[in-house]
């Protein structure tokens, strides 16, 4: 139970349902705020009173588990590593696989428990598939698709089947506090929201150029590689306008150099993706198959043909990305009107298009670094 | 249920209740001077007689508070600030003192610059008396004020008080013992310790939470930590709490009265409590002096299980313990008592606190045996995350 409305009224839903329900509320970290600057995170003190009443109101036990360590070694650590390899990650889909499927589940596991009951906008189908919630605007099948069958089995989304507006609604008729407390997005362990001054703050400061990928041209400079995101167009901070007068996005990040490729949205283009081993959670297919895949959380989702090979997943996109970051997850989904289920997930390796003016069919360019 | 987490709170004495709610229907400011006003006054000055006779002291000596931890940052910091000088400005605390010692000594460090020394102790949560001597023979002229627990919250284990004050006093060094855990549980005589003040608090023997004393010496001064209309000896300012002040006073006096008798039978049945614990959990550790301890406290380290776990599962099966001292963010740390003690972070993780008290009978003890092999071995499985 985060402290939030969604964990508060699956926790309610599990015990209307029935169960024998346990409220617990995560700390992750060693030192939390005592409030909230805004509405950020999921770690304060604030919100571990919050999940507690909530526990009150709905009359379950409450404890607070502390994960601090395995979250800071699994999420946190392997947050900087990701940035400082010149990739994008997912902290919430690692603490996901990491944390809540994983060290809380099995703890619950071993002290006698059936399953841990999350607010997640999920579904589970009665073929024991993922798929998405109901509400498009809300569904986080995307971060969930990291979890193993095994993992899966252990979880129960009680929210998948509901908008979230009505969520809010059911928490006020139940008596729940949190019912208008806002959404938590951005990451819940950097607490003011400033990504880059985190990144600085451990990976330090590092004076690099930004360079036009198509002339070389050098046109500025940063101090250090590791903030920068694929199809970043924003804090750039470059003086002169690109010839064309088009605004400029990051092509490449490559952290040996400290070097950061900029170049026009075009450049962007990507057709075709490389995974690393990817997780089932339906069948594993060995041939190519027709699928939509989707490549950030809430993010836009692709027609394509996903094959496996080489131990990894092929993805060619019927309509090309842009911007696709290394290290965000590639999901395979099975579009259903029952709502799309998900095969499979990856981890993005790499990018090619086989748009490039200067790059012919089939011999195309790779980008991003691996 | 079985509540073994007296140390944490013990429920109100019947007859201390009674005078709450007595005293609570009496109208009148204990410092008003007409016929209300001096009842209330009476029924204060009474009970503070009722405190002095019970431990040793001197009416004039007991100084009221609001809880246990003002008693002990009034002793602590109080007497810092009032007795401080340029070349007087260090401290004297021990490892293993509660957070409301142990952080008002760090607050005056961080804050105030005063120089901090802390006391090691044993394998028994015992202060090393010998460090003391020496410390005092280097150094007694820079100490302001030295702080000692009459009995440790977590393990249980009895301090030396009259010892360690023997040799403060050779340097003319005031002593301050946090005795809350100790009062109406062991026999404790404020003049015959040899301490400068002493602290107790009214919801661990029986009285109502919000109510503590502070016993200070006549010829020991204190800066006060609040200011106001001057009660108190014009060390605590603030409306007087008549029938918290009762209920105190009520509840002292009957738990001092019945010590020898009840510490006899909490004893017997911690004994029974810690060997039956032994004998169906073999790789139980049981932690403090087992002599020299308050007769209602049962510490164990369980090997392999978290603290937590187990806590969380005797709660389930409706046993009430603690992990050792609360901490205020919910986050499990390892207790720093057991660390002095020279535990490793993992047993100082793994332990459980089993407190008796007053209306504890044979049947929670059960309780707490029957469930806890289950418990342990679940916990086990879980193991150290």
């Amino acid at each position: 139970m985060s402290g939030g409305v969604d964990s508060a009224v699956a926790a309610a839903r599990a015990v209307e349902a029935g169960h024998d329900v346990t409220g617990v509320h995560l700390a992750l970290s060693k030192n939390p705020q005592t409030y909230r600057t805004g509405a950020r995170g999921c770690c304060t003190i604030e919100d571990s009173r919050d999940a507690r009443r909530a526990a009150d109101v709905i009359g379950i036990p409450f404890y607070v588990w502390d994960m601090a360590e395995r979250f800071h070694e699994d999420v946190v650590e392997d947050f900087y590593a990701e940035y400082a390899a010149g990739r994008t990650p997912n902290p919430c889909l690692r603490c996901n696989e990491k944390i809540k499927f994983a060290a809380v589940l099995d703890r619950a596991l071993a002290l006698g428990f059936d399953a841990v009951v999350t607010g997640h906008y999920a579904r589970k189908g009665e073929d024991g598939l993922l798929r998405r919630a109901v509400d498009p605007g809300k569904d986080q099948s995307y971060v969930l698709a990291v979890l193993t069958p095994a993992q899966l089995a252990g979880s129960v989304f009680p929210l998948g089947d509901t908008p979230k507006d009505q969520v809010r609604v059911e928490a006020e008729a139940r008596g729940l506090a949190v019912a208008k407390k806002p959404d938590s997005h951005d990451i819940c362990f950097i607490a003011d929201g400033d990504t880059s001054g985190f990144l600085k703050n451990r990976l330090g400061r590092k004076e690099g150029e930004i360079v036009d990928a198509a002339s070389g041209e050098v046109l500025g400079s940063h101090d250090g590689s590791h903030q920068f995101t694929i199809g970043q167009r924003h804090g750039l901070g470059l003086k002169r306008p690109a010839a064309d007068g088009k605004p400029r996005y990051v092509l490449s990040i490559t952290p040996v150099d400290n070097r950061v490729e900029v170049g026009p949205r075009e450049a962007l283009r990507v057709d075709r993706i490389r995974t690393g081993a990817p997780v089932w959670l339906a069948a594993e297919r060995t041939g190519p198959f027709e699928a939509e895949i989707q490549l950030r959380a809430h993010g836009e989702v692709y027609p394509a043909t996903v094959t496996p090979e080489d131990g990894g997943l092929t993805a060619k996109l019927h309509k090309p990305a842009f911007g696709v970051a290394a290290g965000q997850a590639l999901v395979v989904y099975d579009p259903s009107d029952d709502g799309d289920a998900v095969l499979a997930s990856g981890t993005i390796d790499a990018t090619q298009s086989y748009a490039s003016a200067s790059v012919g069919e089939g011999e195309s360019a790779e980008t991003a670094s691996v | 249920m079985a509540y073994l987490d007296h140390a944490a709170t013990t429920p109100m004495l019947p007859q201390a209740l009674d005078a709450y709610v007595r005293t609570a229907r009496a109208l009148g400011n204990a410092s008003s001077l007409h016929g209300s006003g001096r009842s209330a006054r009476r029924t204060v000055e009474e009970a503070r007689e009722r405190i002095a006779e019970a431990l040793g002291a001197k009416p004039g000596e007991v100084i009221f508070t609001g809880s246990g931890t003002e008693a002990d940052n009034l002793a602590v910091k109080g007497v810092h600030w009032f007795r401080r000088t340029p070349e007087r400005n260090r401290v004297v605390t021990t490892a293993i003192e509660h957070h409301a010692v142990a952080d008002a000594v760090a607050w005056l460090g961080d804050h105030e610059k005063a120089d901090v020394t802390e006391l090691p102790v044993d394998k028994l949560g015992r202060v090393d008396t010998a460090v003391l001597a020496e410390l005092l023979d280097e150094r007694g002229a820079e100490v302001t004020v030295l702080t000692c627990m009459w009995a440790n919250n977590e393990v249980g284990t009895l301090q030396p008080i009259a010892e360690i004050a023997a040799l403060a006093a050779a340097h003319g060094i005031p002593v301050h013992t946090d005795a809350i855990q100790a009062v109406g549980h062991v026999p404790v005589d404020f003049a015959a310790s040899g301490a400068a003040a002493l602290a107790l608090s009214g919801h661990k023997l029986g009285g109502p939470t919000g109510t503590g004393a502070l016993i200070l010496r006549r010829d020991v001064k204190a800066v006060p930590l609040l200011h106001g209309g001057g009660q108190e000896r014009e060390i605590r300012s603030g409306t007087l709490d008549v029938p918290g002040i009762a209920a105190l006073a009520e509840a002292v006096s009957h738990a001092v009265r019945t010590q020898e008798t009840e510490s006899r039978r909490l004893a017997a049945l911690r004994d029974d409590l810690v060997a039956r614990i032994r004998a169906t959990v073999p790789e139980a550790v049981y932690n403090g002096d087992a002599e020299s301890r308050l007769p209602g406290n049962a510490h164990f380290s369980f090997p392999g299980c978290e603290g937590d776990a187990l806590l969380m599962l005797l709660d389930a099966a409706g046993v009430e313990c603690a992990t050792g001292s609360a901490c205020s963010a919910g986050i499990a740390q390892p207790s720093h008592v057991l660390l002095a003690m020279g535990a490793e972070a993992d047993d100082a993780r793994s332990s459980l606190r089993f407190t008796l008290g007053w209306p504890t009978t044979q049947a929670d003890v059960d309780a707490l045996v029957t469930a806890l092999p289950e418990a342990v071995r679940r916990a086990k499985t879980a193991g150290l995350s």
